[in-house]
């Protein structure tokens, strides 16, 4: 076993322990905490997959911003014992769960297992903003629209009365 | 092989020698130089054999001593993995964001080429900005963590608030980033080695004045002192997030913010104070204006480099210093307008006048 390997499997096993850790555990801080431990954990694949963008990215948005937003809510509410959902729900949770990965299965497996050479300045910043802004102008700024539309519905909620 | 790795670790060690080291001198200069501020004399309680080295003793020695001999008290109703884990957390995004700054040009030795950074990656400012943004989890899992109401109230300060900040300051470098077309902080500050009209120095400081303050402002709310301290506000919330923390676990709190200290003034220098270029310095020695130059040996140049980018960083560590016992505390309702009203949208004017001046000059960036 190579040393790529062999670093992947440690970061897939830990990610992978990190994941089930929060939605296990009882307390919502912890399962926030070993959310943000997946998403730093993910982050190092993209490193060792030649995507440093990404993975600046992926800590940026989802570790940096976004999860503590979701702690500063928890902290707010402070729901310190969550109750306990029906069984009938984890069936179905479980049974979604299945179906996303064996769709992912079939739809990565065939690509997986052949390998060729990545271009010149793969996963490099330029790389990224010139496909962005050349082959998916249009679907990037309907989705920055679609992000300025759900900022102010979010503040014309919350200030209804001025 | 063994070489390059030996290099890289000298590096690494060298990157984190410095942090610590400044975070030190910084924890000298903010209790001495408060004293000298307020006309008292100041941290001068412990001595050895009567050497008391103007404070020195008692900040390098005694009160490290103190720290770690102190009683750790874990609150009774309290988290007691998160609250270890929080001053971790805090220490952490300070000392490894320092990688990526480079603290020379390039050393020669033989047939090697060092390029005087510790590790140099072509996504350059995102990674500070990544490990940058990890810096609140410090703040609001020591507070959740410690059970206690004060505390709590702290976190949720210190969240909105370094969340806030952290869009300002990353919207107030992008003028820079455009005027130098670049991500990588060596390429900005080998950018910066060129001279306007013949004579000024292409410092951000000069092309991008607006820029820096935004920048300034908006980092030093991140490190959360004072103007910006609401998250600790002593006199609302006694110690705010790090009340329940004792001994070698509020040393971790404290060193933290020191060597925020340090990573801010080393990235300000890196992006508005030439790095480590020295005017007029090139890489075989001075070329003057006006024509003059004086010669200087390889070792000497990268010598002066260094010398002047300690310089330059100690510099605004004082400057950050000094600020904090000059101003004020804010109220939080300030702080926030002051965030969102006014240091917003002066970075976004600020992008928008530099892309409009580079799109008139129509040469898109400086580079010679």
């Amino acid at each position: 076993m190579t040393a790529p390997v062999l670093i992947f499997f440690v970061l897939a096993a830990s990610s992978i322990v990190s994941s089930l850790l929060v939605i296990l555990q009882r307390n919502v801080v912890h399962s926030a905490m070993a959310l943000v431990a997946t998403l730093f954990l993910m982050a190092i694949i993209f490193l060792t997959l030649e995507a440093p963008m990404v993975a600046a990215l992926q800590i940026l948005v989802y570790a940096g911003a976004i999860m503590v937003l979701f702690l500063f809510v928890i902290m707010l509410l402070n729901p310190l014992v969550s109750e306990s959902r029906p069984m009938v729900w984890w069936f179905f949770g479980a049974l979604a769960a299945m179906l996303l990965a064996i769709e992912f299965v079939a739809l990565f497996l065939p690509v997986a297992t052949e390998s060729r050479a990545l271009p010149e300045g793969f996963g490099s910043p330029g790389m990224l903003a010139q496909s962005l802004f050349t082959d998916f102008v249009l679907p990037f700024e309907i989705a920055s629209i679609v992000l300025l539309v759900a900022i102010i519905g979010a503040v014309v909620l919350a200030k209804r009365e001025i | 092989m063994i070489v390059d790795l030996g290099i890289i670790a000298a590096k690494a060690f060298f990157v984190v020698f410095l942090v610590l080291n400044f975070a030190g001198i910084l924890g000298w200069i903010e209790r001495k130089g408060s004293a000298l501020v307020q006309d008292r004399i100041g941290a001068n309680r412990a001595s050895v054999f009567g050497f008391a080295g103007l404070g020195l003793v008692n900040t390098l020695i005694a009160d490290p001593i103190k720290l770690f001999t102190k009683e750790d008290f874990i609150p009774l109703y309290g988290d007691r993995l998160l609250h270890t884990l929080a001053p971790c957390m805090a220490f952490f995004p300070p000392l490894v964001t320092f990688a990526v700054i480079p603290f020379g040009d390039v050393l020669i030795l033989g047939d090697r080429v060092i390029n005087l950074q510790a590790a140099n990656v072509n996504i350059g400012i995102l990674y500070i900005f990544a490990m940058a943004s990890l810096g609140v989890y410090g703040v609001v899992v020591g507070a959740w963590a410690s059970n206690n109401k004060f505390s709590l109230l702290g976190g949720v300060r210190g969240a909105a608030q370094m969340v806030s900040y952290e869009i300002a300051m990353g919207l107030s470098v992008i003028g820079a980033l455009m005027v130098y077309g670049t991500l990588e902080l060596q390429e900005i500050a080998r950018a910066q080695g060129n001279l306007l009209w013949g004579w000024l120095p292409a410092w951000g400081f000069f092309l991008q004045p607006l820029g820096f303050i935004i920048f300034y402002t908006a980092a030093i709310a991140e490190t959360r002192r004072i103007p910006f301290d609401l998250p600790e506000g002593e006199s609302e919330l006694i110690a705010g997030y790090h009340v329940e923390y004792s001994g070698a676990k509020f040393l971790m709190f404290f060193a933290g913010e020191f060597a925020e200290i340090v990573t801010v003034a080393g990235l300000t220098t890196t992006l508005f104070f030439g790095g480590w270029q020295i005017p007029y310095l090139m890489r075989d020695g001075f070329h003057f204006p006006g024509g003059a130059t004086i010669l200087l040996p390889h070792l000497g140049v990268v010598f002066l480099q260094v010398g002047g980018f300690l310089l330059k960083v100690l510099f605004l560590c004082w400057l950050q210093i000094m600020l904090r016992w000059s101003l004020p505390r804010f109220r939080y309702d300030q702080v926030m307008r002051l965030g969102w009203k006014i240091l917003l949208p002066l970075a976004l004017a600020n992008v928008m006048v530099t892309a409009l001046i580079i799109v008139a000059l129509q040469n898109g960036t400086l580079k010679p």
